[in-house]
């Protein structure tokens, strides 16, 4: 077996360390998450809205959050705040303010879809069962819409713990710093631990991210 | 390298949004201010062994990290270290989120304008490393298909950028990355301080560096926000007094020596903030 330079892990506290970083990241994005899922469904049900005002406003917003690059967000938004009003956001804030932004975009957006692709039959049918607006939403509408956006919404939150690697850049440590923290704090005595590290870090992510999955095809399943 | 053009994008724009609103009120600390609070907090490197880095137990340790906890003794407060990349350790200080950066910031003119220098405590010019079975010596006839590893926001890349335009240039954004792509042949060569590339060859079996010193021979220094005199001209006295009993020696010895030998001690310590011409 060759020589990844896993024995670094178990020196010291570095696998705890590891295991920080992985926290810091977890709990970064799934504050996150668990912020943008209602607030993306109010804005995916505002957006399908007829009114021009909020239509223009809610695309604008979309928009401007899915051109810019996160990094361009984070720093706006850790650094700019500071320039222009003088808050001193931590470095933790700052990261889950830009991703639960960026969440909500996202996922108003995926329920706008999700709404406006339940055909409009699905709606006259009801009502010709004599049914009133809310049994409409409640046994017909909502059901269908949930199950298209359970695969969407998972990418989504998938994407975001997996973004949060770039909030290095505004000084938090998370699960990628760490380790190259370690790989180069043990750069003489273990010149190899760099792939057995980034291992480490990939399994990792899986870790985090493979039981959403599971969740998702459960309800998949469950749903249908 | 996309993600580095990214990061000068996200600078610059999140300067041109922001710019403006906060020009009249003062950003940092004052020495006072920081003595009330109890605590100071020093931008450092946590993955540059051995000037700024994180041991195994999760604490700060390296030449700069140690200049940095007598400052914090010295200043009678706590020192909370906030960890910086090479590309955003301007801005830390600009918009005050740290009162002093550590993290072996190289003095220059360009740098000088957005923010104050200290006296400096070590010197520094730039090197290139290279494997043994190509070691590059000179960067004159330079075979265009080859690549230099470079870190962005170092001096080496705008160093490279003004004077060997035609070379491409492989950017990163952190030295463990950088490290990693030239151990993995992404590049022909790695330009860096050379105390940086001195480092690596001696550590790195079949490196050899071609280039020792390229370029002027700069200089290492703390910096504070633009403007912050009274933090500023503590930091001077305070590397005054400490060039009495030599402590920048003592930091080499106890931080450097295992990694540059006993050979490049005077060349490299500046002590007292004197540098000899």
């Amino acid at each position: 077996m060759p020589d990844l330079g896993l024995e670094v892990l178990l020196k010291g506290k570095n696998m705890i360390r590891l295991l920080g970083g992985l926290g810091a990241a977890l709990r970064i994005s799934l504050i996150a998450v668990i912020l943008s899922i209602p607030l993306g469904i109010l804005m995916g049900v505002l957006m399908t809205w007829k009114n021009p005002v909020t239509k223009a406003l809610f695309r604008i917003y979309l928009e401007f959050i899915r051109i810019m690059p996160q990094m361009v967000l984070l720093f706006l938004v850790y650094f700019g705040t500071t320039r222009s009003f003088g808050w001193d956001l931590s470095g933790e804030s700052a990261s889950i303010l830009v991703f639960t932004l960026w969440g909500t975009a996202e996922m108003g957006d995926l329920v706008r879809g999700a709404l406006i692709s339940i055909p409009r039959h699905q709606y006259e049918s009801s009502e010709a069962l004599g049914m009133s607006k809310v049994q409409t939403y409640r046994y017909i509408i909502i059901p269908q819409t949930l199950r298209r956006l359970i695969p969407l919404s998972i990418n989504l939150i998938t994407r975001m713990i997996k973004t949060t690697s770039l909030v290095l850049m505004i000084g938090v440590v998370e699960v990628l710093k760490v380790a190259q923290q370690i790989i180069e704090a043990n750069r003489m005595s273990s010149p190899n631990a760099a792939f057995g590290i980034y291992l480490t870090v990939f399994i990792l992510y899986f870790i985090a991210c493979w039981p959403i999955s599971l969740l998702a095809r459960y309800l998949e399943k469950r749903w249908r | 390298m996309k993600k580095n053009q990214i990061i000068a994008a996200a600078l610059a724009l999140s300067a041109l949004f922001t710019a403006t609103a906060f020009a009249d009120d003062a950003v940092y600390r004052t020495l006072d201010e920081i003595k009330e609070d109890g605590t100071i907090n020093i931008g450092v490197f946590s993955d540059k062994n051995p000037f700024g880095y994180v041991d195994e137990n999760g604490e700060y340790q390296g030449y700069d990290v140690y200049f940095a906890n007598r400052i914090g003794e010295d200043l009678g407060v706590e020192v909370n270290f906030v960890s910086t990349e090479a590309a955003n350790r301007i801005e830390y200080l600009q918009t005050g989120k740290v009162d002093i950066i550590l993290a072996n910031f190289t003095v220059t003119e360009e740098r000088a304008e957005e923010v104050d220098f200290a006296l400096p405590y070590m010197n520094v010019a730039l090197g290139v490393v290279s494997p043994d079975a190509n070691v590059i010596e000179s960067l004159d006839d330079w075979n265009a298909d080859d690549q230099i590893i470079v870190i962005s926001g170092t001096t080496a890349e705008t160093y490279l950028i003004e004077n060997y335009p035609d070379i491409p240039l492989q950017k990163y954004d952190s030295y463990a990355t950088a490290k990693n792509a030239l151990e993995n042949g992404n590049g022909v060569a790695w330009a860096n301080d050379n105390t940086e590339v001195i480092a690596f060859a001696l550590q790195n079996e079949g490196y050899t560096v071609g280039i020792p010193t390229l370029g002027s021979q700069d200089t290492i220094a703390p910096a504070v926000t633009k403007g912050n005199e009274t933090l500023l001209n503590w930091i001077n006295e305070e590397i005054k007094t400490l060039g009495e009993e030599e402590f920048f020696h003592a930091d080499y010895d106890a931080t450097l020596v295992d990694t540059y030998g006993e050979d490049y001690k005077d060349e490299l310590v500046v002590e007292g903030g004197v540098t000899e011409e």
